[in-house]
């Protein structure tokens, strides 16, 4: 066990656990951010997607070791009140159906926009492809990239 | 929300009961979770009055309605209350949705979600609750302005009388209505007076979504919780001998490893008790990271399990299910998929004289397509939470069918059902797998052996390698055409392990269609366990046949959509046999529909188009997909769909659900596949179980309802079952070779011949 301070959704957090602990289970298990979800451990799926300074990066393969004084964002902190551009373009877009992929698929496509503000479909699918939904609502995703990046 | 009349029984759901503010008092932040038009914020009334289990109205005139089927992504958590709220007439901005708990006593229906029967049974008595509900409020305001309540019209919820220009919100009248006897009979509306209904709503839960608000049972915590997980045995047809936890005990975190049994061997299952393993081990502690860990240290030796006959009360009748001894692999079920196939097998249905048809037939085609075992893979694992106390257990677990595992819980726990609550959470995807509830049974012996509170968890692997998979199937048609080209004789023979896929569709077209038609079925027992799987059986079916039916076409040399509308015509003028399940005319519309959105015809250079269409869970579908070839990888440009469902209750999630079935479909034809290697599952985690993603979804896609009043039927399945086919049929057209075995994507890598130069 080992004391970790971090910095999360612009919080400072404090956690003692085993160094090895992936920050996906830190966030669910220790600090009650359970919008960060757990869909394969194994850097398959994206559920567990979050941002380490800005950039997408899997939760269940990160340690919390390695994050040092980077900073993260997680669903909950993506916006104050569910009014980041993204989530409003999945809202009019009404893409969900069972909605457990969505905040790994939301934050991967946050940090797409980040980088790359008008992405081409090619560059939405390649950046997109970690990111499995299995009700497959990938039609709707696409177009709600779209509008988000036109907002 | 605890109901306030305890002996209320199952004739008597629409009985009045006044509320008093406080018990009912939500808190706000729950209510700004469940708001629909989170813009706007709806204040809370100082009292509410229940009208009916499904209806509560707030002084203020906001409205709560109860969603009383599990959700899993298909909308019924806003499209089920859309029907209470048509028929009470109120704005669907002061509606509160909530999720029901599990009380058939209450809602006096099947609390199910499955099958694709959700909107169908829904129909009528959330209709009429609604209206009587409606009923009680115009009568409350005749009886106070004094005026007769026929005179009364209602609109967004407020009450109004012309004549003496008397008007009122709900929640003005609510305390009176609450009070007033239940009307019986109460007109239901016209569809063509919907306002509601047919015109889309957004997912209830959609802010919560794109928030991370905790609705999943995974996300579930209490004071004092503890995570446990279970160490399957790694193969079929093995269980528990003995167990070395020294290491796993004392890794950190851990408080116990035990051994517990779940059913007893002579417990009588109903159909939905399924379950490969009896015997758990346990692994529990605080965290699940350290729980994860210290199950892999576990050293466990297993020993086979013996052959038993097992009692299942099934949808029919009892039935007893042989459960063979051994450790089964993919390759030997091939083999005798084969051999059994030659077998005679049980007849289903035989019009006219199949054999002597085939006999004089100038053209006989024969072809057979293979299916594999499927794991559904829904993207939340399996778990459940559950605290178990002396006198009660309460439970919240993603289950489709909480009704089907009451009788499992209350035997296991000694406890009557009424102790028994399980609360229904979200569910991150179902596709039937849900519908099997033994991870709500293991939960609770968890809990109870420790008497704390605990929520079972299962990780990736474990929940891809534990069983409940779609069976797998082979089919064998045949098909004889005379000089002219027309159909006269059809054979069906279909088998699989552990079920035949025939059993309930040998009534299908074409039978009734042409004179001379066979229809057979063989199974193989196995030890591997199977469930139902978004369109079981006609998940397979669908696509076989409708592969099928496209080469007969081509063999006649006709057009794949007029061979088809031949077929029906003559099934709508002339039918064959009386048992035909189907309605020839909405099918050949369904048809018609699909060939006009798509413009059906040659296809554009570099495209290839494949059509298909099919009819299950009372819902007609025709599909058409557009491909073109990157090198040897198909990419779907567009996908065009046309439903006949009945009435259409919320379009746009309608169609979200039957995009989604269309993707899932050409995923799983492409790529789904779980096979066995001695028994041990051969995929364990999305690495090695090759998913659709992004790059492989079509590129567009439009699904056209037919315009109808006819009652709604299913949505969540049919458009799944004839994409496998159009698929294939558009694979065709661009390969050249025909798709017998699923998933077809070994096919597309296999190297073609070497050309000559
Ligand atoms: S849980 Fe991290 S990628 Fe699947
Ligand atoms: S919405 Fe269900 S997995 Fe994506």
């Amino acid at each position: 066990m080992a004391i970790f301070n971090l910095n999360i959704n612009g919080k400072k957090q404090q956690v003692d656990v085993d160094p090895a602990t992936p920050m996906l289970w830190v966030l669910r298990d220790h600090l009650d951010l359970v919008g960060t979800k757990y869909g394969c451990g194994v850097a398959q799926c994206g559920a567990c997607t979050v941002h380490l300074d800005d950039v997408a990066m899997r939760s269940c393969q990160l340690p919390v070791s390695a994050v040092g004084d980077k900073t993260i964002t997680t669903i909950e902190g993506l916006s104050e009140k569910g009014d980041h551009p993204v989530q409003k373009a999945w809202l009019e877009h009404d893409v969900a159906q069972c909605g457990y992929c969505q905040a790994g698929q939301i934050m991967n496509a946050s940090a797409l926009l980040k980088s790359n503000s008008h992405p081409s479909d090619e560059e939405i699918e390649a950046a997109m492809n970690g990111n499995i939904c299995r009700c497959a609502t990938y039609v709707r995703i696409r177009a709600a990239i779209k509008t988000a990046a036109k907002a | 929300m605890k109901p306030t009349n305890k002996t209320i029984n199952r004739r008597s759901f629409l009985k009045v009961s006044a509320l008093a503010g406080g018990g009912m008092m939500l808190s706000f932040s729950w209510l700004a979770g469940c708001k629909p038009s989170p813009e706007e914020t709806l204040s809370l009334p100082k009292e509410w009055f229940e009208l009916n289990s499904y209806i509560k109205i707030g002084d203020n005139g906001v409205v709560t309605l109860m969603a009383p089927n599990p959700e899993f992504g298909q909308n019924v958590k806003t499209s089920l209350p859309m029907m209470l709220a048509e028929e009470l007439d109120i704005d669907w901005k002061n509606v509160i949705v909530k999720q029901a708990d599990f009380f058939p006593q209450h809602f006096d229906r099947l609390q199910f979600t499955g099958g694709s029967t959700a909107m169908s049974r829904a129909w009528k008595p959330l209709r009429t609750a609604g209206a009587t509900a409606r009923q009680m409020l115009v009568d409350a305001a005749g009886q106070t302005w004094k005026v007769p309540a026929t005179e009364i019209t209602t609109e967004g919820g407020v009450l109004h009388h012309k004549g003496s220009g008397k008007s009122a919100g709900y929640g003005e009248m609510a305390s009176i209505a609450a009070k007033l006897p239940v009307p019986k009979d109460v007109p239901l509306k016209k569809v063509g007076d919907f306002k509601v209904i047919g015109n889309s709503k957004r997912n209830v839960e959609g802010l919560n979504i794109v928030t991370g608000k905790p609705l999943f049972t995974l996300d579930y915590k209490e004071p004092g919780m503890l995570i446990a997980m279970i160490a399957h045995p790694r193969a079929f047809g093995l269980k528990v001998r003995s167990v070395d936890d020294s290491a796993a005990r004392s890794m950190p975190g851990i408080t116990d490893v035990f051994t517990i049994k779940t059913l007893d061997d002579k417990y009588e299952r109903n159909g939905f008790d399924t379950t490969s393993y009896t015997d758990l081990v346990v692994v529990v502690g605080k965290s699940t990271w350290e729980v994860m860990n210290a199950k892999k240290a576990l050293k466990i030796e297993w020993e086979k399990t013996p052959e038993t006959n097992m009692v299942v009360q099934g949808w029919g009748g009892k039935e007893t299910v042989n459960i063979p001894a051994g450790l089964e692999s993919t390759d030997k079920h091939k083999a005798m998929m084969a051999e059994m196939a030659k077998r005679p097998a049980k007849l289903l249905r035989k019009d006219g004289d199949p054999e002597g048809a085939f006999k004089k037939a100038a053209k006989v085609i024969e072809r057979t397509y293979t299916a594999p075992f499927l794991a559904h893979n829904t993207m939340e694992p399996r778990n459940c939470f559950a605290h178990v106390t002396a006198d009660k257990a309460d439970l919240y677990g993603p289950i489709q069918a909480p009704e089907f595992i009451m009788q499992a819980l209350s035997a296991r726990l000694g406890m009557p059902r009424e102790k028994i609550q399980i609360r229904l959470a979200r569910m991150g995807g179902g596709f039937g797998q849900r519908a099997y509830g033994h991870h709500l049974v293991e939960a609770v012996v968890i809990s109870q052996k420790l008497n704390a509170p605990v929520k079972l968890v299962y990780s990736r692997e474990d929940d891809m390698t534990a069983g409940i998979y779609r069976p797998t199937y082979t089919v064998t048609y045949k098909a004889g055409l005379d000089e002219n080209n027309n159909l006269i004789a059809y054979s069906i023979k279909a088998g699989g392990i552990p079920e035949s896929p025939l059993g309930f569709s040998q009534n299908r077209f074409p039978a009734g269609a042409v004179d001379n038609y066979l229809a057979e079925e063989w199974k193989i027992d196995s030890n591997i366990t199977i469930g139902a799987f978004r369109a079981p059986r006609s998940n397979f079916l669908g696509g076989a046949e409708q592969s099928f039916m496209d080469e007969v076409a081509e063999l006649a040399g006709k057009d794949p959509i007029e061979f088809r509308l031949e077929l029906f015509d003559r099934a709508i003028k002339n039918p064959v046999g009386k048992d035909n399940d189907y309605d020839a005319e909405r099918y050949a519309g369904v048809l018609k529909l699909v060939k006009e959105k798509s413009n059906w015809g040659p296809a554009k250079s570099g495209v290839h188009r494949g059509v298909a269409a099919y009819f299950c869970h009372n819902t007609y579908v025709a599909e058409v997909i557009d491909l073109t070839m990157k090198g040897e990888k198909p990419v779907v440009e567009k996908v065009y769909a046309a439903v006949d469902c009945g009435v259409v209750i919320n379009p746009d999630a309608a169609a979200n659900m039957g995009e989604g079935a269309i993707v899932d479909g050409i995923g799983n034809a492409l790529f789904g596949e779980m096979t066995f290697q001695d028994g041990v599952p051969q995929k364990n985690n999305f690495n090695t179980y090759r998913m659709i993603r992004h790059s492989e979804a079509p590129k567009s896609i439009e699904v056209h309802f037919v315009k109808n009043e006819k009652d709604p039927t299913g949505l969540g399945e049919p458009l799944f079952p004839p994409i496998f086919a159009a698929l294939g049929n558009a694979l065709h057209k661009a390969t050249g070779k025909r798709f017998y075995e699923q998933p077809f994507q070994k096919q597309l890598e296999t190297p073609r011949p070497a050309t000559q130069m």
